[in-house]
């Protein structure tokens, strides 16, 4: 039961320990399961996850809102549901973070930035942070890529009784700011070996919703954000093979989505001008991929992508008379290959060696653009070792990358570089592991930062981070007693960022160009705590964490601000989670408190954003009938109607509501 | 039992208790004040001397940051962010990236650019009196009763991309627009020579097809009578001792340079060209400072110069009229003023844009006086002869 169904990621964990054949075949027929307590603290490096009912249950719109309850994480939220949110993790910078579906990255050559607010939870199975890399070696070289990475692992067909051939759930949500978010889930046995998962989803919002700003014995005032609707449908079909000894799945993807542009809230002739602005996007791609196990010590992992993004920007005066036209098309390709090897010499002690090829071109409809197209090549060696009480793993990658752009001398120089990582970890008792890692990584600029037409600086160097991480984790489990599982984790660490990539103003405020200027020191402690209790019939979980970070800006030794704490990096913030299964009951409270932090690395009071702190709640019900089921669940966010803002100029809703009927078949 | 109620408990009671104390309402940011000059602050007793100025921080685009501060000549006292306190009640105090800043019958003008409007301040109080509200508005410029601002928000036409500017003459009585009149392109600084009003076009919207001319209004039928060329991509204008018109021109960013231009407003021909990348100018008798800083995207480099020209023989007084080598220190000059009593100058650092700017006092002769802190992005002065009572 401790086993997983997610083989794909978690269930190769700690190869080289025991056969993979063995378990592969014991993981076949396993029944759905939650969490994974005890295998998660046996990893070298463990990863936050939020997974099954205890991920449903939380009273979230996206992936971005689920985000916030894992330690050292910093989201950035434009508001609302059609708001741009992303990640942020140990304040390394978003760029940093690697974001994989089913396993295989998700890229944008244009920015860098993966809008985590349009994952929907909907066809979700687990949600993992992994900080350095995941403690695993058999995985494509694009896993040791990043600082820290975030998988999101959608549902994989499991049957609960035998000569059950399909499953489906058919959700209707709808709430507050006029949403209506209907889907469907249709999961088909196509023989013992086969099965197939079909998800529709369709969600529209107004986006509308009151704020207000208040200053004490100053101006009170109530206003309405607009234009903030999105409409969106995302579609998604998934093969599940398996082999005599391995096994594979392809994953289409299709998204589509129109929204617009709230924009800064900003002084203004009250309700003389509307923002008007609108994006249309389109996302689709084809990936697939093969884990196949040749020998006893000798595995192979094949995987691929195919990958189209389209977005259309419009800013039309016609419609807003304060608007600069912009009418942009900008439409990137992208094509993966990865073959990743597995070798183990002995019981304790594994190699492997990942290859990965990856392009990627971008077309934009701007004056002057280049067309850039890039090659990456990445090649990652890399060995584990497990003795006694004492687990290794280290890694070296390499990565080249080569850009070509129309028109000679246009393009960035080629990069060829070596990036080391090292993890080591040493079991104190059954319940307590130590461990400790250093990794050193950097990103690409990526294709704006060097070739946005006024913008862009192909000179730019690769912006490196290095990270040193020293941890403890403690987890137990009781067959008896009220508590069932306990597991704490805390890890200390130190971050460096060089050569940061940042915009810097050329002779005026409307021209900025990208610089290698900014240098950042980080000084962090993440902990969390998460339990299982089982009194009588009912199942109380609880999770919390807390993160503290000190992120210095140490760009300008001559500026005043050196030092200060980088913009909207909270010293302090916490959240907690607490879940209650009763019978066909479940409620969950779920609450985030961010701390006090400054908008821009001048820690000044003008710059001074207060903390807030927000409750959600979510009761559901389930009712069992012979041929189906159904649940209704009620959400309640931000209970106390708490009026704030994560990015300055952007308000957050105030209390909203949420009803959502399942009907499982 | 016992152990999980008074976990959760605990727990629950942290996290409803937090929830109960917090208040929406934020304080009223106060203003600063610092001892910036101890050493000979003059007394001006005289009542049309200079009492200080007032200091225009622009803020970044959509940070609703931009401020206002003040300098007293008569105590050397600088007040940072006056705005808000002196006006607690006007919503999101002064808006969104400040973009000009003139006194004018009493009145303290902000244009106040992505917030689309005029605030009107009592120039002894810096107290709120009224806004105008004009979409993307630039600058301001007076003559008589009337204010003229140029803004970018013309009339679309059939190609939304070829949207001319204009100019809306505000009645200073009524506090109200009562006429435009369409320019060129993007119109940015305008200057007033007789009665004509000279705007200069820059086409900023439209790269790589910049505007190159001035449009010329005559302010009584208030249409435009004249278009001059001069050079791609306008933006300030300075009227010196002799009533020509000195021209910048900001380049391209990319082959062509930013430049200084003459024009003579009666024969409308460019008489004059230096090679001097310029930023920002401002007169004084018979000389113009000039500051540029250009960047060029081939070196990926700035270069700064801090000019004096006489406008009399038109002849170049010198390349770095700052003196003891505190040009080092200035990051990104952003504005420039000299006083006309004392002969003082003033230039402003906008840094790095993102975090508070400098001001830097330098004596006549050029070397450092003293420096202090500003807002965000500090650009535009205005020196008053009435003393802030605040």
């Amino acid at each position: 039961m401790l086993l997983c169904m997610c083989v794909w990621h978690a269930a190769a964990q700690d190869v080289g320990v025991r056969s993979d054949a063995d378990r592969l075949d014991s993981v076949q027929r396993l029944s759905e399961v939650t969490v994974m307590a005890r295998q998660q603290s046996r990893a070298v490096i463990p990863m936050q996850q939020l997974s099954g009912e205890a991920l449903q249950r939380l009273s979230v719109h996206s992936v971005a809102d689920a985000m916030r309850y894992f330690s050292g994480v910093q989201i950035k939220d434009y508001g609302g549901i059609g708001g741009l949110k992303t990640v942020n993790i140990r304040s390394l910078g978003t760029s940093h973070t690697g974001v994989f579906y089913d396993g295989i990255q998700l890229g944008n050559a244009q920015n860098g930035q993966i809008d985590m607010g349009r994952f929907s939870l909907d066809n979700m199975e687990a949600l993992s942070l992994c900080n350095g890399q995941k403690s695993n070696i058999f995985q494509p070289a694009k896993d040791f890529a990043s600082a820290s990475a975030v998988y999101m692992q959608t549902r994989r067909p499991v049957f609960s009784k035998e000569g059950k051939n399909c499953n489906l759930n058919i959700a209707v949500k709808g709430g507050s700011f006029a949403t209506v978010n209907p889907s469907v889930l249709w999961e088909q046995r196509l023989s013992d070996f086969l099965s197939s998962a079909f998800n529709a989803e369709f969600l529209y919002t107004s986006g509308r919703y009151r704020f207000h700003y208040t200053k004490k014995d100053g101006y009170d005032t109530t206003e309405v954000r607009r234009n903030g609707d999105v409409r969106s449908l995302r579609l998604e079909h998934g093969i599940f093979g398996q082999t005599r000894r391995g096994e594979w799945r392809t994953k289409a993807y299709f998204y589509n989505s129109e929204r617009g542009y709230p924009g800064a809230v900003v002084r203004e002739e009250p309700g003389r001008f509307n923002h008007q602005d609108r994006q249309w996007d389109c996302s689709a791609f084809l990936q697939g991929s093969l884990r196949q196990h040749l020998s006893a010590r000798y595995s192979l992992l094949l995987s691929g992508k195919l990958a189209y993004d389209y977005l259309h920007y419009l800013s039309d005066p016609r419609m807003d008379v304060t608007a600069m036209y912009t009418d942009n098309r900008y439409r990137q390709t992208e094509a993966y290959f990865s073959l990743a090897h597995l070798y183990n010499i002995k019981e304790w002690w594994a190699v492997s060696l990942s290859n990965d090829l990856q392009y990627n071109y971008l077309d934009a409809d701007l004056v002057n653009f280049v067309y850039p197209a890039r090659w990456t090549v990445l090649t990652a060696m890399s060995t584990s070792l497990h003795r006694g009480n004492v687990s290794a793993q280290a890694s070296l990658l390499h990565t080249c990358v080569n850009d070509h752009t129309r028109g000679k001398g246009g393009a960035a120089g080629s990069n060829s570089r070596f990036t080391p990582t090292v993890v080591l970890a040493y079991t104190l008792s059954p319940d307590i592991t130590l461990r400790a890692f250093y990794k050193r990584i950097f990103r690409m600029p990526t294709f704006n930062d060097l070739y946005y037409t006024f913008i862009g600086n192909k000179e730019l160097k690769p912006e490196y981070t290095t990270q040193y991480d020293l941890g403890i984790t403690y987890g137990a489990r009781w067959e008896h007693g009220i508590l069932h599982s306990l597991e704490v984790q805390t890890d200390g660490y130190y971050n460096e960022v060089e050569d940061k990539i940042v915009a810097m103003p050329t002779s005026n405020q409307f021209r900025w160009t990208m610089m290698n200027f900014g240098m950042c020191r980080i000084l962090g402690l993440d902990a969390s705590v998460k339990a299982d209790w089982r009194i009588g019939q009912a199942h109380v979980s609880t999770h919390v964490a807390y993160t503290y970070n000190r992120a210095m800006d140490c760009t300008d030794r001559r500026s005043p601000f050196y030092g200060g704490q980088l913009p909207y990096i909270p010293w302090h913030s916490f959240s907690a989670i607490v879940g209650l299964t009763w019978r066909q009951w479940a409620v969950n409270y779920s609450f985030i408190y961010t701390g006090e932090r400054y908008e821009s690395s001048a820690n000044i009071p003008e710059n001074y954003s207060k903390p807030w702190y927000t409750s959600d709640l979510s009761l559901s019900r389930t009712f069992s009938f012979t041929r189906f089921a159904l649940r209704a669940t009620a959400e309640v966010n931000n209970v106390f109607n708490q009026q704030y803002e994560v990015v300055q100029c952007y308000p957050m809703p105030g209390t909203n509501f949420k009803l959502k009927i399942n009907v499982i078949i | 039992m016992g152990k999980l109620s008074a976990y959760l408990f605990g727990l629950l009671s942290l996290c409803l208790g937090l929830s109960a104390c917090r208040s929406d309402d934020e304080e009223i940011i106060h203003h600063q004040e610092e001892q910036v000059d101890t050493a000979s602050v003059a007394t001006p007793k005289d009542t049309a001397s200079v009492k200080g100025f007032f200091l225009l921080n622009e803020g970044n685009m959509g940070s609703n940051k931009c401020t206002l501060d003040y300098y007293d000549a008569t105590t050397g006292k600088y007040l940072r962010n006056i705005y808000a306190e002196a006006n607690p009640g006007v919503v999101q105090e002064l808006g969104d990236v400040g973009n000009d800043l003139q006194i004018y019958d009493g009145k303290l003008w902000v244009v106040v650019n992505c917030s689309h409007l005029v605030e009107v301040m009592e120039q002894r109080t810096a107290r709120h009196i009224g806004q105008i509200s004009i979409p993307n508005c630039r600058y301001i410029t007076f003559q008589d009763r009337y204010a003229y601002v140029s803004s970018y928000a013309g009339p679309v036409q059939t190609d939304p991309n070829a949207r001319l500017g204009y100019v809306a003459k505000i009645d200073i009585d009524r506090m109200e627009v009562v006429d435009s009149c369409a320019v060129g392109y993007q119109p940015d600084e305008m200057a007033v020579i007789g009665n004509r009003l000279y705007v200069a076009n820059s086409g900023g919207y439209r790269f790589p097809y910049y505007d190159s001319t001035i449009s010329v209004i005559d302010l009584n039928t208030f249409s435009v009578v004249n278009t001059i060329d001069v050079a791609i991509n306008l933006h300030r204008l300075a009227v010196d001792s002799q009533g020509f018109l000195w021209v910048s021109s900001r380049g391209d960013y990319y082959g062509v340079p930013s430049r200084t231009y003459v024009v003579d407003p009666q024969t409308y021909r460019v008489t004059d060209v230096f090679d001097i990348p310029n930023m920002g100018m401002t007169v004084s008798g018979d000389s113009l400072f000039i500051y540029g800083t250009e960047f060029s995207y081939m070196t990926s480099a700035w270069d700064v110069a801090y000019s004096i020209i006489n406008t009399r023989t038109r002849q170049v007084v010198t390349d770095c009229f700052i003196t003891d080598g505190t040009e080092k220190e200035i990051e990104m000059p952003y504005g420039i003023a000299v006083n006309p009593d004392t002969h003082e100058f003033y230039i402003a650092d906008a840094g790095n844009y993102v975090s508070p700017g400098m001001l830097y006092c330098f004596t006549p002769d050029g070397r450092k006086k003293w420096s202090v802190r500003t807002g965000d992005v500090p650009s535009r002065f205005a020196f008053t002869h009435i003393m802030l009572a605040y």
